[in-house]
């Protein structure tokens, strides 16, 4: 599906920088680069979901001395330039590395300048993203509640579905909705290990800085104005629940 | 039948001790434990509960291993808290949050028969649809009861249930309990200060002192005995001491009431204000006397 929209610019040659990088010819609004980002986005923040909760659930848990190990390892995409982490997700991913060469046979699927590629190195930059808010939500369900579980019969895992999650709503809304949000607004690990191929790898943060080197501002305004809305969208979603959340608990 | 036997090193506020205890308990009964902060009793009922392992010991109910410790020749055996069903109310409740009463209850066991008897029986009908936040300290007390009633286990555990609430309710709640025993002939064990929620509940007293079990009586021994001999007789604290006149004057707190009480000189000498004393009177002549030494300190229960 596209959108035609005028712009003031011709069509000229532009010469391609990088084999991998498709350089767009007719400059016009296309929701596909959207498309791409919530796609990348949403099953980023549902894996990362699946793999966080349990994660969390153990390290809240966890009094080991290995913690602290495991705690800034998993955090270090915050610090890290982009450029590192997307620089060393491009080796090992590439099919010359062994783990590369056999999640690619396993995907059936190049995982280097591919959407699957993309979709894992947007897991390893927003793992913490997803793993901090839920990790600090359960250390604060007090554990008295937890031992109250047990007493009366009912599992671990029981007591994580059925006492923990309830318990922890501001923070997986948290986690959630900033996951997916970082995901939409990330730019240098895509770039890095996807490229810009067309329908593909090109997210919409990766089409505007493609819209500005081809010198396409209208175009450029026009996505970047989405993001801004979307962005200020979901922060003020996350902030006015956890307020109301709060003062209904009364705090 | 629970047998105790079990050791484990405490980290107190006031230094590391050894808690030692050795302890039969009898079917159907209610016991109380008091004794100290800091002297192990909550330690006890979590060894019990299953939430911390003694270091060592043995620990068996009704024939059944729940715990054994490293010292045998027989494997280590820890029966995890989901494996011995103890009924157990926190200090503080621990009801969960997000849940209605009804809710909290059907949570233990999706017994709807056994929730609305328990919540006939603890008044608690009208409010099956609030949450706890919604509740009263004494309404959360019963809730927690209940819940801890739902899975109708033998043993039932009470950390300090009652001490968070006023006279009243108190009074109230320990005619529930007597009444939840009468019914369900659960077996209780009631952590307590409260001298005269012992004497109304339980039949044995266990007092801890610094992880040890420093007697192990009635509640009519503990209480009565040094008593009998004079018409009647009080424990108090004294506040303070002062010269009226050619006399002085104790002041002496009894549970809330403040008494004011004439000593001699002799008396004035050997008590001093933070003492604990019994004040009673022979014929019509109330008097104050020191603690014997070897008699039991109430005010540290």
């Amino acid at each position: 599906m596209r959108i035609l929209i005028p712009t003031c610019r011709d069509n000229e040659a532009i010469e391609t920088r990088n084999k991998y990088i498709e350089v767009p010819m007719n400059q016009h609004f296309d929701t596909e680069p959207f498309l791409l980002s919530f796609r990348l986005a949403g099953m980023t923040t549902a894996i990362l979901f699946l793999l966080c909760v349990p994660l969390a659930w153990k390290l809240a848990g966890a009094r080991s001395r290995v913690k602290p190990f495991v705690e800034a390892f998993v955090s270090m995409p915050i610090v890290l330039p982009p450029t590192v982490l997307g620089f060393y997700l491009l080796v090992i991913l590439s099919d010359r590395s062994p783990l590369g060469a056999w999640l690619g046979d396993t995907l059936d699927a190049g995982l280097v300048f591919s959407f699957e590629g993309i979709l894992i190195a947007s897991c390893v930059y927003s793992l913490p993203f997803m793993l901090q808010p839920l990790q600090s939500g359960m250390e604060q369900v007090p554990a008295r509640l937890l031992e109250a579980s047990y007493a009366l019969g009912k599992s671990k895992l029981q007591t994580l579905l059925r006492v923990i999650l309830p318990n922890i709503k501001p923070s997986l809304l948290t986690g959630v909705v900033i996951t997916f949000a970082h995901t939409v607004g990330e730019f240098g690990v895509v770039l890095m290990v996807g490229g810009s191929i067309q329908g593909e790898t090109r997210v919409a943060s990766i089409a505007i800085y493609e819209l500005v080197e081809t010198l396409d501002y209208t175009t450029a305004h026009l996505y970047s104005m989405i993001l801004i809305v979307f962005s200020f969208a979901v922060l003020l979603l996350v902030y006015t629940f956890n307020r109301r959340k709060g003062e209904s608990e009364g705090r | 039948m629970i047998a105790v036997s079990a050791r484990k090193r405490l980290f107190g506020a006031g230094g590391d001790f050894l808690m030692e205890i050795d302890v039969r308990i009898g079917r159907g009964g209610i016991t109380a434990i008091a004794g100290p902060s800091g002297s192990g009793k909550t330690t006890f009922l979590r060894m019990l509960a299953g939430l911390t392992a003694p270091d060592d010991g043995l620990l068996e109910v009704d024939g059944r291993i729940w715990f054994r410790g490293k010292g045998g020749r027989k494997p280590r055996v820890n029966l995890s808290p989901q494996e011995r069903g103890v009924g157990i109310v926190f200090q503080g409740y621990a009801l969960f949050p997000h849940m209605t009463v009804l809710g909290n209850l059907l949570y233990a066991s999706p017994d709807r028969a056994m929730a609305e008897k328990l919540l006939a029986m603890t008044g608690l009908r009208q409010l099956r649809d609030v949450r706890p936040g919604n509740l009263s300290g004494g309404q959360k007390q019963r809730v927690a009861l209940a819940r801890a009633l739902m899975q109708k286990p033998r043993l039932l555990l009470l950390d300090e249930p009652l001490s968070a609430l006023d006279e009243r309710m108190k009074s109230l709640l320990q005619d529930e309990l007597l009444k939840v025993h009468r019914e369900l002939g659960v077996t209780m064990l009631i952590v307590t200060h409260d001298s005269s929620e012992i004497y109304k509940l339980c039949d044995r007293v266990l007092v801890f002192e610094k992880g040890g079990i420093a007697a192990d009586t009635s509640p009519h021994e503990l209480f009565v005995k040094g008593a009998t001999t004079q018409k009647f007789a009080f424990k108090g604290e004294i506040l303070e001491i002062r010269a009226v006149d050619a006399i002085h004057v104790a002041v002496v707190a009894i549970g809330n009431n403040l008494v004011e009480v004439v000593i001699d000189a002799q008396e004035k000498e050997s008590l001093a204000p933070g003492d604990s004393v019994v004040i009673g009177t022979k014929a019509f002549n109330p008097t104050v006397r020191a603690f014997e030494k070897g008699e039991f300190d109430f005010s540290k229960l």
